[in-house]
């Protein structure tokens, strides 16, 4: 019964878990449990090196945010963590990168995904309905178990069950734009990945909605590690608690992040936090 | 002098706005004209044993073309079951897993074989099927048929995979799902009702072909039990007929017309009620 035992692991994988391979470590001075540990990465498109000797350590149950100009390498650093980039033809990734200690290029990618979710710019539903949609990653799983349960769970965690919990068979995108991001997220959520992904998830949706969407980050930290690119400065001051600061490819500071915002120590995160560029 | 620029401007626009309108229209009475004179020629001359019965000795009136109603479709269904898997895989194969230089190698054949004389996939199949076994069979015309199918139904699989967005792909491969998964579950899916129409404008294509079978599949003027004897077919039976001295037969072969073109009209129509029902795939 090969189901039975993975749903069984789905399942208790929802109850909150504690790692053997879990290291702590200091964090911007601070004492933290690392869930991501990236040492020295470089990343290269082709001949056209995109990210250079980044080192950032991502801290458990937090939310870090990674901030910078259009184009300086954060969406290309946060798709290594997940290997989305391995999509893409001539990618080249060099240095490590450590998932509770373990080196995510030796990972079997389909188990690091499920481990390492993903949401993005744009809401990307499927085009199947909501309750699909939310089962779409269970079901590749293999997981045969009874998914009702699961997908009420995961739009709850995504503030959208309320919403939605009469409309389960319609199709997706009869949602507004920032239901369709919360139901990404709450697609992301059903397998229970130990860290969350956000790239610029809110870059495409209206003030209301995004503060939403800030506020179920919020409540998530509780379960999830949450890595997040974004460009909105008052976003990144008010519901993260570490940002990294990146220019040309190049990680330039790493704080938490009030310290970051009111005490930075580069001139150019300054430079940038106070709008002189980008 | 800006009033002459503007009487210029605005009598230019006039002008251009006629010429374009007048080609519209020519392009929409070619076909209005097409379908009233079959469907008022055709239509004198159908009744119900057109369908039902067999085709009467030569001289005698009367008679229908029962067994090339059921041989056409009997030819389109040999033609989708060999074709439009094969065409569909490889155009997926085209779309989703192949590189630059060798996509290019497939699209270009791919239209060679689409521009290839129906006359000449005839003569194709002809000496493939039908000389080896020295006799035409419906099989030899499913073949001829399929092979004009194929290179449709690639290039439009091609087209509407492309289409969906790399925003669902991505979301998918995110989950964990294989790239065959991703394929599979959600971009071919999120194609479907392209493909689905590229694969029903391809038989409707092929629905109307003679050339390539008039020596694979030939004709029969009686049933045709199996794949392996001569079988009727009604544009077969519409060039018989249309160039046969026998005012009955001209008649016939109106009522053949029609019916052929309703065929066409009615998988289409059925295929787009159920497309539109299942709900289509949009961007965000």
């Amino acid at each position: 019964m090969a189901s039975a035992a993975q749903g069984k692991e789905l399942t208790a994988r929802l109850a909150p878990k504690v790692r053997a391979s879990e290291s702590s470590s200091t964090v911007a001075g601070k004492e933290e449990t690392l869930r991501f540990e990236i040492l020295g990465l470089d990343f290269f498109y082709g001949p056209k090196q995109a990210v250079f000797g980044l080192s950032l350590k991502i801290p458990k149950n937090k939310v870090t945010a990674l901030i910078g100009p259009s184009g300086c390498g954060k969406s290309t650093f946060l798709r290594t963590l997940n290997r989305m980039n391995e999509t893409l033809r001539h990618t080249r990734v060099v240095g490590q990168v450590l998932l509770d200690g373990q080196d995510i290029l030796q990972m079997d990618v389909v188990k690091l995904r499920r481990r390492v979710g993903m949401v993005f710019q744009r809401p990307n539903p499927f085009p199947k309905s909501i309750y699909d949609n939310v089962a779409y990653g269970l079901r590749i799983n293999g997981y045969k178990g009874k998914l009702d349960d699961l997908v009420e769970h995961s739009l709850r965690r995504a503030a959208l069950w309320e919403e939605v919990k009469d409309y389960l068979q319609k199709s997706a995108f009869a949602l507004s734009g920032g239901q369709q991001q919360r139901l990404c997220i709450a697609r992301a959520l059903a397998v229970d990945p130990e860290v969350l992904l956000l790239d610029e998830p809110c870059s495409a949706l209206d003030p209301v909605t995004t503060a939403k969407i800030e506020e179920l980050m919020f409540h998530l930290k509780d379960s999830c590690t949450m890595a997040i690119v974004t460009h909105n400065m008052q976003q990144a001051a008010r519901a993260i608690d570490y940002t990294a600061f990146m220019l040309d490819w190049k990680l330039i500071e790493h704080n938490e992040t009030s310290k970051l915002f009111t005490t930075p120590h580069d001139a150019r995160t300054e430079a940038y936090i106070t709008g002189r560029f980008g | 002098m800006s009033d002459v620029r503007l009487m210029w401007r605005k009598s230019l626009n006039v002008v251009m706005l006629t010429l374009t309108g007048v080609a519209a229209l020519a392009v929409v009475s070619v076909l209005v004209m097409i379908l009233g004179y079959l469907i008022w020629n055709g239509g004198k001359s159908l009744n119900w044993d057109f369908f039902t019965k067999l085709p009467k000795p030569v001289g005698e009136d009367g008679g229908g073309m029962a067994n090339a109603i059921v041989g056409s479709l009997k030819l389109l269904l040999l033609a989708a079951v060999m074709g439009l898997p094969i065409g569909l895989m490889a155009g997926v194969y085209l779309a989703e897993f192949s590189g630059k230089t060798f996509a290019f190698i497939i699209r270009y054949t791919t239209d060679l074989l689409n521009g290839v004389p129906s006359i000449v996939i005839g003569i194709f199949a002809y000496s493939l099927i039908v000389l080896p076994v020295k006799h035409f069979s419906a099989f030899a015309g499913g073949v001829a048929l399929a092979a004009m199918v194929i290179p449709i139904t690639v290039r439009a699989t091609e087209e509407f995979l492309r289409s969906v967005p790399v925003s669902l792909r991505e979301g998918a491969m995110a989950l964990g799902a294989s790239k065959w998964r991703t394929i599979a579950t959600v971009v071919l899916p999120a194609a479907s009702a392209g493909v689905i129409t590229g694969m029903l404008l391809a038989l409707a294509r092929v629905a109307g072909e003679t050339a390539p079978l008039l020596f694979t599949a030939f004709s029969n003027r009686y049933w045709s039990p199996g794949w392996q004897q001569p079988i009727a077919s009604l544009p077969v039976m519409i060039y018989t007929y249309a160039i046969a001295p026998y005012d009955d037969w001209h008649r016939q072969a109106w009522a053949a017309g029609l019916v052929l073109l309703g065929l066409v009209l009615v998988a289409n129509l059925g295929c787009r009620l159920v497309l539109n029902r299942r709900g289509t795939y949009r961007s965000v």
